[in-house]
Protein backbone atom coordinates (compact mmCIF):
# COMPACT_ATOMS: atom_id res chain seq x y z
CA UNK A 1 0.00 0.00 0.00
CA UNK A 2 2.63 2.54 1.00
CA UNK A 3 4.46 3.81 -2.05
CA UNK A 4 8.21 3.29 -2.04
CA UNK A 5 10.25 6.00 -0.40
CA UNK A 6 11.65 8.06 -3.21
CA UNK A 7 14.31 10.68 -3.18
CA UNK A 8 16.49 12.24 -5.81
CA UNK A 9 19.55 14.37 -5.52
CA UNK A 10 20.41 16.79 -8.29
CA UNK A 11 23.60 18.82 -8.33
CA UNK A 12 23.08 22.41 -9.46
CA UNK A 13 26.09 23.75 -11.26
CA UNK A 14 24.76 25.01 -14.58
CA UNK A 15 21.69 26.38 -16.30
CA UNK A 16 20.52 23.04 -17.57
CA UNK A 17 20.48 21.70 -14.01
CA UNK A 18 17.66 24.13 -13.24
CA UNK A 19 15.70 22.52 -16.08
CA UNK A 20 16.54 19.11 -14.63
CA UNK A 21 15.25 20.15 -11.21
CA UNK A 22 12.01 21.37 -12.75
CA UNK A 23 11.53 18.10 -14.60
CA UNK A 24 12.20 16.01 -11.50
CA UNK A 25 9.88 18.12 -9.34
CA UNK A 26 7.14 17.86 -11.93
CA UNK A 27 7.31 14.09 -12.06
CA UNK A 28 7.29 13.85 -8.25
CA UNK A 29 4.35 16.25 -8.13
CA UNK A 30 2.45 14.08 -10.58
CA UNK A 31 3.25 11.02 -8.53
CA UNK A 32 1.97 12.82 -5.44
CA UNK A 33 -1.23 13.54 -7.37
CA UNK A 34 -1.00 17.29 -7.06
CA UNK A 35 -3.51 19.20 -9.17
CA UNK A 36 -2.21 20.88 -12.30
CA UNK A 37 -2.28 24.27 -10.59
CA UNK A 38 -0.36 22.95 -7.60
CA UNK A 39 2.13 21.15 -9.83
CA UNK A 40 2.77 24.36 -11.70
CA UNK A 41 3.08 26.37 -8.49
CA UNK A 42 5.58 23.93 -7.04
CA UNK A 43 7.59 23.61 -10.25
CA UNK A 44 7.74 27.37 -10.56
CA UNK A 45 8.74 27.87 -6.91
CA UNK A 46 11.54 25.31 -7.21
CA UNK A 47 12.67 26.87 -10.47
CA UNK A 48 13.15 30.13 -8.55
CA UNK A 49 15.02 28.45 -5.72
CA UNK A 50 17.24 26.38 -7.99
CA UNK A 51 18.14 29.49 -9.92
CA UNK A 52 19.00 31.34 -6.71
CA UNK A 53 21.20 28.42 -5.66
CA UNK A 54 23.03 28.75 -8.95
CA UNK A 55 23.16 32.54 -9.21
CA UNK A 56 23.69 33.62 -5.62
CA UNK A 57 24.84 30.43 -3.90
CA UNK A 58 27.43 29.66 -6.54
CA UNK A 59 25.87 26.25 -7.13
CA UNK A 60 24.73 23.55 -4.73
CA UNK A 61 22.42 20.59 -4.46
CA UNK A 62 18.71 20.00 -4.79
CA UNK A 63 17.00 17.12 -3.03
CA UNK A 64 13.52 16.16 -4.16
CA UNK A 65 11.49 13.78 -2.02
CA UNK A 66 8.15 12.09 -2.16
CA UNK A 67 6.18 12.35 1.10
CA UNK A 68 3.18 10.59 2.57
CA UNK A 69 1.34 11.50 5.72
CA UNK A 70 -1.85 9.65 6.44
CA UNK A 71 -3.90 9.85 3.28
CA UNK A 72 -2.22 12.80 1.72
CA UNK A 73 0.95 12.81 -0.29
CA UNK A 74 3.31 15.58 -1.12
CA UNK A 75 6.66 16.66 -2.38
CA UNK A 76 9.53 18.22 -0.48
CA UNK A 77 12.30 19.98 -2.32
CA UNK A 78 15.32 21.47 -0.63
CA UNK A 79 18.10 23.58 -2.03
CA UNK A 80 21.41 23.77 -0.29
CA UNK A 81 24.48 25.80 -1.09
CA UNK A 82 27.67 26.87 0.65
CA UNK A 83 27.58 30.34 -0.82
CA UNK A 84 27.70 33.68 1.01
CA UNK A 85 24.33 33.20 2.73
CA UNK A 86 21.68 35.88 3.16
CA UNK A 87 22.59 38.51 5.78
CA UNK A 88 19.16 40.13 5.97
CA UNK A 89 16.38 37.61 5.50
CA UNK A 90 13.51 40.09 5.84
CA UNK A 91 15.00 42.23 3.13
CA UNK A 92 15.58 39.25 0.83
CA UNK A 93 11.95 38.24 1.34
CA UNK A 94 10.68 41.67 0.42
CA UNK A 95 8.78 41.71 -2.86
CA UNK A 96 10.83 43.39 -5.51
CA UNK A 97 14.11 43.47 -3.64
CA UNK A 98 17.10 42.07 -5.49
CA UNK A 99 20.81 42.35 -4.91
CA UNK A 100 21.33 41.40 -8.53
CA UNK A 101 19.34 42.14 -11.64
CA UNK A 102 16.32 39.92 -11.08
CA UNK A 103 12.72 40.86 -10.35
CA UNK A 104 13.21 40.24 -6.64
CA UNK A 105 10.16 38.00 -6.54
CA UNK A 106 11.80 34.58 -6.43
CA UNK A 107 12.08 34.00 -2.69
CA UNK A 108 8.95 35.85 -1.63
CA UNK A 109 6.97 34.44 -4.55
CA UNK A 110 8.14 30.89 -3.92
CA UNK A 111 7.01 31.21 -0.31
CA UNK A 112 3.51 32.17 -1.45
CA UNK A 113 3.32 29.29 -3.91
CA UNK A 114 3.97 26.45 -1.43
CA UNK A 115 2.45 25.04 1.77
CA UNK A 116 5.60 25.01 3.87
CA UNK A 117 8.67 27.18 3.50
CA UNK A 118 11.79 27.19 5.62
CA UNK A 119 14.85 29.31 5.07
CA UNK A 120 18.02 28.53 6.93
CA UNK A 121 20.75 31.03 6.21
CA UNK A 122 22.98 33.74 7.57
CA UNK A 123 26.00 35.73 6.45
CA UNK A 124 28.81 33.30 5.72
CA UNK A 125 26.71 30.22 6.45
CA UNK A 126 25.45 29.15 3.09
CA UNK A 127 21.75 28.83 2.41
CA UNK A 128 19.22 26.04 2.64
CA UNK A 129 15.66 26.57 1.50
CA UNK A 130 13.09 23.82 1.90
CA UNK A 131 9.60 23.83 0.48
CA UNK A 132 6.73 21.35 0.72
CA UNK A 133 3.52 21.09 -1.21
CA UNK A 134 0.75 18.65 -0.31
CA UNK A 135 -2.01 17.11 -2.33
CA UNK A 136 -5.44 18.20 -1.20
CA UNK B 1 26.12 -7.07 -2.65
CA UNK B 2 27.80 -7.85 0.65
CA UNK B 3 29.24 -11.32 0.65
CA UNK B 4 30.09 -11.87 4.27
CA UNK B 5 30.39 -9.99 7.50
CA UNK B 6 33.99 -10.90 8.34
CA UNK B 7 36.51 -8.69 6.62
CA UNK B 8 39.04 -10.57 4.56
CA UNK B 9 42.12 -9.03 3.15
CA UNK B 10 42.97 -12.12 1.14
CA UNK B 11 41.30 -10.74 -1.93
CA UNK B 12 43.17 -7.47 -1.64
CA UNK B 13 46.43 -9.38 -1.26
CA UNK B 14 45.61 -11.46 -4.28
CA UNK B 15 44.79 -8.42 -6.39
CA UNK B 16 47.84 -6.58 -5.23
CA UNK B 17 50.13 -9.50 -6.03
CA UNK B 18 48.57 -9.88 -9.46
CA UNK B 19 48.42 -6.16 -10.27
CA UNK B 20 50.88 -6.24 -13.16
CA UNK B 21 49.55 -9.30 -14.94
CA UNK B 22 45.93 -8.43 -14.23
CA UNK B 23 45.92 -4.86 -15.47
CA UNK B 24 47.94 -5.80 -18.54
CA UNK B 25 45.48 -8.50 -19.55
CA UNK B 26 42.51 -6.34 -18.55
CA UNK B 27 43.60 -3.45 -20.77
CA UNK B 28 44.21 -5.88 -23.62
CA UNK B 29 40.73 -7.40 -23.33
CA UNK B 30 38.99 -4.07 -22.82
CA UNK B 31 40.76 -2.46 -25.76
CA UNK B 32 39.65 -5.05 -28.30
CA UNK B 33 35.96 -4.09 -28.66
CA UNK B 34 36.75 -0.38 -28.67
CA UNK B 35 38.70 -0.79 -31.91
CA UNK B 36 40.87 2.22 -31.53
CA UNK B 37 38.11 4.71 -30.79
CA UNK B 38 39.88 5.30 -27.52
CA UNK B 39 43.66 5.35 -27.48
CA UNK B 40 45.34 2.56 -25.56
CA UNK B 41 47.17 5.15 -23.51
CA UNK B 42 43.85 6.68 -22.46
CA UNK B 43 42.38 3.32 -21.63
CA UNK B 44 45.48 2.36 -19.73
CA UNK B 45 45.32 5.50 -17.63
CA UNK B 46 41.62 4.97 -16.88
CA UNK B 47 41.84 1.32 -15.99
CA UNK B 48 45.05 1.60 -13.99
CA UNK B 49 43.47 4.30 -11.89
CA UNK B 50 40.27 2.33 -11.47
CA UNK B 51 42.22 -0.76 -10.47
CA UNK B 52 44.21 1.16 -7.89
CA UNK B 53 41.03 2.60 -6.38
CA UNK B 54 39.39 -0.80 -6.45
CA UNK B 55 42.23 -2.52 -4.60
CA UNK B 56 42.27 0.26 -2.01
CA UNK B 57 38.52 -0.20 -1.48
CA UNK B 58 38.74 -3.98 -1.27
CA UNK B 59 41.48 -3.56 1.31
CA UNK B 60 39.00 -1.90 3.65
CA UNK B 61 37.35 -5.29 4.02
CA UNK B 62 34.03 -4.08 2.61
CA UNK B 63 32.53 -5.72 -0.45
CA UNK B 64 29.60 -3.35 -0.63
CA UNK B 65 29.86 -1.00 -3.58
CA UNK B 66 27.54 1.48 -1.85
CA UNK B 67 29.79 1.75 1.21
CA UNK B 68 32.09 4.67 1.95
CA UNK B 69 35.42 2.99 0.96
CA UNK B 70 34.07 2.63 -2.58
CA UNK B 71 33.30 6.30 -3.09
CA UNK B 72 36.30 6.82 -5.36
CA UNK B 73 35.57 3.69 -7.37
CA UNK B 74 32.00 4.86 -7.92
CA UNK B 75 33.16 8.31 -8.95
CA UNK B 76 35.77 7.01 -11.38
CA UNK B 77 33.35 4.55 -12.89
CA UNK B 78 30.64 7.15 -13.26
CA UNK B 79 33.02 9.49 -15.01
CA UNK B 80 34.12 6.72 -17.31
CA UNK B 81 30.58 5.69 -18.21
CA UNK B 82 29.43 9.25 -18.71
CA UNK B 83 32.36 9.92 -20.96
CA UNK B 84 31.63 6.77 -22.99
CA UNK B 85 27.96 7.65 -23.30
CA UNK B 86 28.79 11.12 -24.51
CA UNK B 87 31.30 9.80 -27.02
CA UNK B 88 28.70 7.54 -28.57
CA UNK B 89 29.81 4.14 -27.26
CA UNK B 90 27.10 1.52 -26.83
CA UNK B 91 26.12 0.31 -23.34
CA UNK B 92 27.82 -3.03 -24.03
CA UNK B 93 31.02 -1.40 -25.13
CA UNK B 94 30.89 0.60 -21.94
CA UNK B 95 30.20 -2.27 -19.55
CA UNK B 96 32.83 -4.40 -21.21
CA UNK B 97 35.38 -2.19 -19.49
CA UNK B 98 34.31 -3.70 -16.18
CA UNK B 99 33.47 -7.23 -17.11
CA UNK B 100 36.78 -7.84 -18.84
CA UNK B 101 38.50 -7.51 -15.47
CA UNK B 102 36.54 -10.53 -14.37
CA UNK B 103 37.67 -12.42 -17.41
CA UNK B 104 41.28 -11.40 -16.83
CA UNK B 105 41.14 -12.64 -13.25
CA UNK B 106 39.51 -15.94 -14.18
CA UNK B 107 42.07 -16.56 -16.88
CA UNK B 108 45.00 -15.91 -14.63
CA UNK B 109 43.62 -17.99 -11.78
CA UNK B 110 42.83 -20.74 -14.23
CA UNK B 111 46.37 -20.77 -15.52
CA UNK B 112 47.54 -20.66 -11.92
CA UNK B 113 49.51 -17.51 -12.65
CA UNK B 114 48.07 -16.08 -9.52
CA UNK B 115 46.85 -17.90 -6.46
CA UNK B 116 43.26 -17.39 -5.47
CA UNK B 117 40.80 -19.54 -3.64
CA UNK B 118 37.32 -19.90 -5.02
CA UNK B 119 35.66 -17.87 -2.31
CA UNK B 120 37.77 -14.81 -3.00
CA UNK B 121 37.27 -15.06 -6.71
CA UNK B 122 33.51 -15.40 -6.28
CA UNK B 123 33.34 -12.44 -3.93
CA UNK B 124 35.23 -10.36 -6.42
CA UNK B 125 33.03 -11.55 -9.24
CA UNK B 126 29.91 -10.40 -7.38
CA UNK B 127 31.50 -7.05 -6.73
CA UNK B 128 32.31 -6.63 -10.42
CA UNK B 129 28.70 -7.45 -11.29
CA UNK B 130 27.63 -4.58 -9.07
CA UNK B 131 30.18 -2.35 -10.76
CA UNK B 132 28.82 -3.40 -14.14
CA UNK B 133 25.31 -2.44 -13.11
CA UNK B 134 26.47 0.93 -11.90
CA UNK B 135 28.09 1.44 -15.29
CA UNK B 136 24.80 0.75 -17.02
CA UNK B 137 22.91 3.11 -14.74
CA UNK B 138 25.29 5.97 -15.22
CA UNK B 139 25.43 5.31 -18.92
CA UNK B 140 21.64 5.44 -19.22
CA UNK B 141 21.48 8.68 -17.26
CA UNK B 142 24.15 10.29 -19.37
CA UNK B 143 22.39 9.24 -22.59
CA UNK B 144 19.19 10.80 -21.31
CA UNK B 145 21.04 14.01 -20.68
CA UNK B 146 22.43 13.99 -24.18
CA UNK B 147 18.96 13.44 -25.61
CA UNK B 148 17.49 16.26 -23.51
CA UNK B 149 20.18 18.60 -24.68
CA UNK B 150 19.66 17.68 -28.28
CA UNK B 151 15.92 18.17 -27.93
CA UNK B 152 16.51 21.60 -26.52
CA UNK B 153 18.94 22.56 -29.21
CA UNK B 154 16.46 21.41 -31.80
CA UNK B 155 13.75 23.52 -30.25
CA UNK B 156 16.00 26.49 -30.30
CA UNK B 157 16.66 26.04 -33.97
CA UNK B 158 13.05 25.45 -34.85
CA UNK B 159 11.37 28.21 -32.87
CA UNK B 160 9.67 30.01 -35.70
CA UNK B 161 8.73 33.62 -35.94
CA UNK B 162 5.86 33.57 -38.39
CA UNK B 163 4.04 36.31 -40.20
CA UNK B 164 0.41 35.52 -39.44
CA UNK B 165 -0.97 38.56 -41.22
CA UNK B 166 0.30 41.60 -43.02
CA UNK B 167 2.09 43.54 -40.28
CA UNK B 168 1.56 40.91 -37.59
CA UNK B 169 4.25 38.50 -36.39
CA UNK B 170 3.69 35.63 -33.99
CA UNK B 171 6.07 33.48 -32.05
CA UNK B 172 4.91 30.41 -30.17
CA UNK B 173 6.97 29.50 -27.14
CA UNK B 174 7.06 25.80 -26.31
CA UNK B 175 8.25 23.57 -23.52
CA UNK B 176 10.55 24.38 -20.67
CA UNK B 177 11.83 27.86 -21.05
CA UNK B 178 15.26 28.29 -19.66
CA UNK B 179 16.84 31.68 -19.81
CA UNK B 180 19.15 30.95 -22.72
CA UNK B 181 16.36 29.82 -24.99
CA UNK B 182 13.91 32.52 -24.06
CA UNK B 183 16.60 35.04 -24.81
CA UNK B 184 17.28 33.52 -28.22
CA UNK B 185 13.61 33.53 -29.13
CA UNK B 186 13.09 37.07 -27.96
CA UNK B 187 16.09 38.32 -29.87
CA UNK B 188 14.85 36.58 -32.96
CA UNK B 189 11.47 38.23 -32.59
CA UNK B 190 12.98 41.69 -32.25
CA UNK B 191 15.17 41.09 -35.31
CA UNK B 192 12.16 39.95 -37.29
CA UNK B 193 10.27 43.07 -36.27
CA UNK B 194 13.04 45.19 -37.73
CA UNK B 195 13.26 43.05 -40.84
CA UNK B 196 9.57 43.01 -41.60
CA UNK B 197 8.50 46.39 -40.32
CA UNK B 198 5.56 44.69 -38.61
CA UNK B 199 3.76 46.76 -36.01
CA UNK B 200 2.28 43.93 -34.02
CA UNK B 201 3.82 40.91 -32.42
CA UNK B 202 2.06 38.11 -30.62
CA UNK B 203 3.97 35.98 -28.14
CA UNK B 204 1.97 32.84 -27.60
CA UNK B 205 2.81 30.86 -24.48
CA UNK B 206 0.16 28.13 -24.75
CA UNK B 207 2.91 25.50 -24.98
CA UNK B 208 4.90 26.76 -22.01
CA UNK B 209 5.01 24.54 -18.94
CA UNK B 210 5.86 27.19 -16.37
CA UNK B 211 6.57 30.89 -16.26
CA UNK B 212 9.03 31.84 -13.56
CA UNK B 213 10.36 35.32 -12.82
CA UNK B 214 13.21 34.90 -15.25
CA UNK B 215 10.97 34.00 -18.16
CA UNK B 216 8.58 36.79 -17.17
CA UNK B 217 11.45 39.23 -17.10
CA UNK B 218 12.48 38.21 -20.60
CA UNK B 219 8.91 38.62 -21.79
CA UNK B 220 8.57 42.06 -20.20
CA UNK B 221 11.89 43.25 -21.58
CA UNK B 222 10.96 42.08 -25.05
CA UNK B 223 7.64 43.88 -24.94
CA UNK B 224 9.41 47.07 -23.81
CA UNK B 225 12.05 46.76 -26.51
CA UNK B 226 9.38 46.14 -29.14
CA UNK B 227 7.57 49.28 -28.00
CA UNK B 228 10.70 51.31 -28.41
CA UNK B 229 10.79 50.02 -31.95
CA UNK B 230 7.23 51.16 -32.50
CA UNK B 231 5.62 47.73 -32.31
CA UNK B 232 2.92 46.56 -29.95
CA UNK B 233 3.16 43.11 -28.32
CA UNK B 234 0.37 40.92 -27.10
CA UNK B 235 0.93 37.88 -24.92
CA UNK B 236 -1.52 35.10 -25.60
CA UNK B 237 -2.21 31.62 -24.34
CA UNK B 238 -1.77 32.20 -20.62
CA UNK B 239 -3.61 29.15 -19.33
CA UNK B 240 -5.43 29.26 -15.97
CA UNK B 241 -2.81 27.36 -13.94
CA UNK B 242 -0.04 29.52 -15.36
CA UNK B 243 -2.04 32.68 -14.66
CA UNK B 244 -2.59 31.66 -11.03
CA UNK B 245 1.09 30.92 -10.60
CA UNK B 246 2.12 34.25 -12.11
CA UNK B 247 -0.22 36.02 -9.70
CA UNK B 248 1.15 33.95 -6.81
CA UNK B 249 4.68 34.97 -7.65
CA UNK B 250 3.58 38.60 -7.61
CA UNK B 251 4.46 39.38 -11.21
CA UNK B 252 2.54 42.24 -12.77
CA UNK B 253 2.26 42.55 -16.51
CA UNK B 254 1.17 46.19 -16.15
CA UNK B 255 -0.42 47.61 -19.25
CA UNK B 256 0.67 44.77 -21.49
CA UNK B 257 -2.22 43.33 -23.44
CA UNK B 258 -2.86 39.67 -22.73
CA UNK B 259 -5.34 37.47 -24.55
CA UNK B 260 -6.62 33.98 -23.84
CA UNK B 261 -5.84 32.55 -27.26
CA UNK B 262 -3.71 33.25 -30.27
CA UNK B 263 -6.87 33.86 -32.28
CA UNK B 264 -8.06 36.49 -29.81
CA UNK B 265 -4.66 38.15 -29.97
CA UNK B 266 -4.74 38.19 -33.75
CA UNK B 267 -8.23 39.67 -33.76
CA UNK B 268 -7.02 42.34 -31.36
CA UNK B 269 -3.99 43.15 -33.51
CA UNK B 270 -6.07 43.38 -36.66
CA UNK B 271 -8.69 45.58 -35.05
CA UNK B 272 -5.95 47.90 -33.92
CA UNK B 273 -4.61 48.10 -37.45
CA UNK B 274 -8.08 48.99 -38.70
CA UNK B 275 -8.98 45.70 -40.31
CA UNK B 276 -12.62 44.79 -39.84
CA UNK B 277 -13.31 41.18 -39.01
CA UNK B 278 -16.69 39.62 -39.34
CA UNK B 279 -17.40 37.15 -36.58
CA UNK B 280 -17.36 33.50 -37.59
CA UNK B 281 -20.30 32.88 -35.30
CA UNK B 282 -22.63 35.15 -37.27
N1 LIG C 1 20.95 30.97 -2.24
C1 LIG C 1 21.17 32.27 -2.01
N2 LIG C 1 22.39 32.66 -1.53
C2 LIG C 1 22.63 33.98 -1.29
N3 LIG C 1 21.74 34.96 -1.49
C3 LIG C 1 20.52 34.63 -1.95
C4 LIG C 1 20.18 33.28 -2.22
N4 LIG C 1 18.90 33.25 -2.66
C5 LIG C 1 18.48 34.53 -2.65
N5 LIG C 1 19.44 35.37 -2.21
C6 LIG C 1 19.33 36.83 -2.06
O1 LIG C 1 17.97 37.17 -1.98
C7 LIG C 1 17.66 38.14 -2.96
C8 LIG C 1 16.23 37.96 -3.43
O2 LIG C 1 16.09 36.73 -4.16
P1 LIG C 1 14.90 36.60 -5.17
O3 LIG C 1 13.64 36.95 -4.46
O4 LIG C 1 14.95 35.25 -5.79
O5 LIG C 1 15.16 37.71 -6.23
P2 LIG C 1 16.20 37.78 -7.46
O6 LIG C 1 16.63 36.40 -7.78
O7 LIG C 1 15.40 38.39 -8.54
O8 LIG C 1 17.32 38.64 -7.02
C9 LIG C 1 18.68 37.94 -4.04
O9 LIG C 1 18.84 39.10 -4.83
C10 LIG C 1 19.91 37.58 -3.24
O10 LIG C 1 20.53 38.73 -2.73
MG1 LIG D 1 15.69 34.65 -7.72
Amino acid sequence: MTPPAAREEIPITADEDVVRVRQAVRSYAQKAKLSLVDQTKLVTATSELARNTLTYGGGGTAVVEFLTEGRRSGVRASFQDDGPGIPDVDLALTDGWTSGRGMGLGLSGARRLVDEFTLDTGAGQGTTVTVVKWSR
Amino acid sequence: MTTGPEPTDNLAALLRAGTGALTRRWIELAAAPLRGRLTVAELERELTELFRALVAAVESGSRDLQSEPYAEVRALLSDMSRHRARSGFTPTETAVGVFTLKQALFELVDRAEIEGDLREVLAFSLLLDALGLLTFETYAKAREEVIDEQAEQLLELTTPVVKVWEGVLAVPLVGTLDSARTQVVMEKLLESLVGSGAEHAIIDITGVLAVDTQVAQHLLKTVMAARLMGAECTISGIRPHIAQTIVGLGIEFGDITTKATLADALRHALTRSGVTISSGRG
